[in-house]
């Protein structure tokens, strides 16, 4: 009977973590980590003791104190007796309302001029490389000051609207109003409308539009099923019916309904004393913020565009093309899909990266985060520090929720490997 | 800026170790320069001429208080500061003084840690609108749009104005004065508000002054003046007592075309002897020289001199002394003693 017996164990010896080089990677990472620490530690304990030194220990109670300035744009309702921590929410949304607007705008005008870069016409191609090359080769602070200098000094103020033969007129039937201090459009408003529901003591969620906007999406899902009925039809039958008078209907209708009883309408903008009143009133800083930064992302999404769809093998294009279809639905149909896959992971950052480059919106006078907690709250209650780490830590929490729900759509359009 | 902010806190984070407790005299004179903390360019108080020498009533402060310590007006590093990074860059260190038309107020001496060594203008919250718009009191000024700089006492008080009188208005914040006027002139804001002496020197720097007025109602007190640091006293001495120097300097009829003659040797009255060091040790208690007065004097006149050179009636600014007439004409300006 044979047995195998073990080989003598080694006993370990202090020097093989040096000597022997099954040890010696991990020795040198743990030294590493130790020294790493230790300057943040000490880092840590020095702005410390020196704040302690100066009289200004850390403490965040300043947020519930008054804020006592007032913000102009304000999504939720806010006054100057609110605290400061309202007011960093007013400037949180403020940042959310122009990074959402902006990433929008971007992809839309991006994929655009993506695709156009590639076009045959050479005119065309040629105009984007222009763009594209204008745009992200200037630094995107000099298009925002550059376009609130344009809306400011080409657009006519609100005095020139005055008087019986006034120098402006309204655009668009008389509806909306295009000044140098921003632009106002109708408002909605609704006449039967259903009380607004409170959320917490934060802000009143009106039901109205809720309610408005439920209906539209079940009008949308309806028609949804209206076409799944039809494919299911054409495909046993042959013969698709016609039922887009149907799928237009079934979203309208009930929303015309819904509106109707709520007592929808429209309220103009007029002038009142010195600026126009009523309707819905977008600033000057805030389309000038959205348009540069919309335009100057859009630049570099254009380039990610065109490389995703340069990286879809050439024969694809060819391949669809033998079988009969027609230029524009080989992009929707075969290139723009498998492009996407390129696209997206690329197409977060520069996400990440607009909505960073909004903290540049003090330069315009746009309260966004930066503007409200890093910025006059900051100088109001000099707490340099902890004004800038909560600062910090809102366009980290941003940043990394963007990632997380560009990611989770990344990976449903990736390539599945088997 | 926002960077400056940003690096400013840093900075005090990292590098105070030294700066707290530590001497700002000793600094100073080993640096061989003051660095001192103005505006980013506000005719009649900070601005640098066309040879980009900086002149105005607070760089005045800054080079009297530079020929006081280190005996040469010229000495001095301006730094200049906006209304949001000025706080952060003394606290920090990065300058030794700040004279930037910065109010006083309690939360700024308490808790923000810093000393006001005086006031050298006594100034209120103003607006300033287009004589076309017919705007003849603030009271009417409901719903109009206020362009207004960004981090300043101004943007309290008008929040607190508007909420008094019970009236709206559409807050536009600017960083700089110049954007502001840029915003003002190109009608985007109907009106601009700011200390009086600063829209006057605003005004003063516009195409067609007469075009625009200054409503009569001042809606604050907003005393300014030079501040320093907390935590050493002895700087916050010097500077305060250079100040004074120039107050009393004209209250004594010191000017900058006699002191020299006076000082040359002790006079009949013993406060302008004491002033000038040819009598007594009020220079080495300060842990200046004998001469310090004298010095701080020679370099731009008393305080009678600036005001009258750089936003007297005589300039494009053309402020009255009002208020800041000396206390013996029935103003506010008003030195303790020399003794």
């Amino acid at each position: 009977m044979a047995t195998l017996t073990d080989p003598p164990s080694e006993s370990f010896k202090l020097s093989m973590l040096i000597y022997d080089t099954r040890y010696r990677s991990i020795t040198f990472q743990v030294i590493a980590l130790i020294l790493f620490l230790t300057l943040i530690g000490w880092l840590i304990n020095n702005t410390v003791q020196n704040l302690q030194d100066l009289g200004k220990e850390p403490s965040f109670g300043f947020m519930n104190q008054p804020a006592g300035y007032d913000i102009n744009q304000t999504l939720i309702p806010y006054n100057s007796q609110d605290t400061h921590l309202r007011a960093a929410f007013v400037g949180i949304l403020n940042t959310l309302l122009v990074a959402v607007m902006g990433c929008i705008t971007a992809t839309v005008v991006g994929v655009f001029v993506g695709v156009l870069r590639l076009s045959g016409n050479w005119l065309v191609a040629r105009l984007m490389t222009v763009y594209v090359e204008i745009f992200r080769n200037v630094p995107v602070l000099m298009w925002i000051v550059l376009c609130m200098a344009i809306l400011i000094e080409s657009l006519p103020s609100p005095s020139d609207f005055r008087g019986d033969d006034p120098e402006a007129t309204m655009s668009f039937f008389d509806t909306v109003a295009i000044t140098n201090r921003g632009v106002y459009v109708p408002a909605v408003e609704f006449s039967r409308g259903l009380p607004a529901l409170p959320v917490g003591n934060a802000f009143d969620l009106s039901l109205n539009f809720v309610v408005a906007l439920l209906v539209l999406l079940g009008g949308i899902w309806a028609s949804g099923a209206i076409r799944r009925r039809a494919d299911a039809i054409q495909n046993s039958t042959g013969v698709r019916p016609r039922t887009w008078h149907l799928r237009v209907g079934v979203i309208l209708i009930p929303l015309i309904a819904v509106l109707t009883i709520l007592g929808f309408n429209l309220q103009y903008p007029e002038l009142k004393g010195f600026n126009f009143g009523g309707g819905l009133y977008m600033r000057n800083s805030l389309i000038a913020l959205w348009l540069a930064l919309s335009l100057y992302t859009a630049a570099f999404v254009a380039e990610i565009v065109r490389a995703g769809i340069m990286a879809v093998s050439h024969g694809q294009t060819e391949a669809a093309a033998a079988l009969g279809l027609r230029p524009r639905r080989v992009m929707s149909l075969v290139v723009l899909p498998q492009a996407l896959r390129i696209i997206i992971p690329p197409l977060i950052s520069q996400y990440l990266n607009l909505t960073k480059n909004s903290s540049l919106a003090i330069a315009v006078g746009y309260m966004d985060v930066t503007g409200t907690l890093m910025g006059i709250t900051l100088n109001q209650t000099g707490r340099e520090l902890e004004t800038v780490l909560l600062g910090m830590l809102v366009y980290l929490t941003i940043s990394l929720i963007i990632s997380a729900v560009m990611n989770l759509y990344n990976s449903r359009v990736a390539l599945v490997e088997r | 800026m926002k960077k400056t902010a940003i690096f400013g806190a840093l900075t005090v984070a990292g590098l105070m170790a030294g700066a707290a407790g530590a001497a700002t005299l000793d600094d100073v004179k080993a640096r061989g320069k003051l660095n001192c903390g103005v505006s980013t360019g506000l005719a009649g108080f900070s601005n640098p001429d066309a040879n980009g020498n900086w002149e105005g009533f607070d760089v005045a402060v800054c080079r009297a208080v530079a020929a006081a310590v280190l005996g040469d007006p010229q000495a001095v590093e301006f730094v200049p500061t906006t209304g949001k990074t000025r706080f952060t860059a003394l606290a920090s260190g990065e300058i030794d003084m700040l004279a930037r038309n910065t109010t006083w107020t309690l939360s700024r001496d308490a808790d923000l840690k810093f000393t006001f060594v005086g006031v050298n203008y006594y100034d209120g919250q103003g607006f300033m609108v287009p004589k076309e718009l017919g705007v003849s009191s603030a009271k009417e000024l409901d719903g109009a749009t206020v362009c207004i700089q960004t981090g300043t006492t101004t943007e309290l008080n008008l929040a607190d104005f508007f909420r008094k009188n019970n009236m709206s208005y559409e807050p536009v914040p600017i960083e700089t004065n110049a954007e502001a006027q840029q915003q003002y002139l190109a009608g985007a804001c109907d009106v601009y508000t700011t200390d009086a002496s600063g829209l006057a020197s605003t005004r003063a720097t516009f195409e067609d002054p007469s075009a625009h007025a200054v409503l009569p109602e001042i809606i604050s007190k907003e005393p300014l003046g030079p501040l320093v640091r907390h935590g050493d006293d002895e700087w916050g001495d010097i500077t305060r007592w250079t100040l004074n120097a120039l107050v009393a300097a004209e209250e004594l009829g010191i000017t900058s075309a006699n002191v020299a003659e006076m000082a040359a040797s002790a006079g009949d009255n013993p406060e302008i002897n004491r002033l000038l060091g040819t009598e007594g040790n009020l220079g080495e208690m300060l842990g200046l020289e004998a001469d310090w007065a004298v010095k701080a004097i020679s370099a731009g006149g008393n305080y009678g001199e600036i005001f009258e050179s750089n936003i007297g009636e005589s300039t494009p600014i053309g402020l009255a002394r009002g208020l800041n007439a000396q206390w013996t004409d029935g103003g506010l300006i008003y030195s303790p003693p020399f003794r």
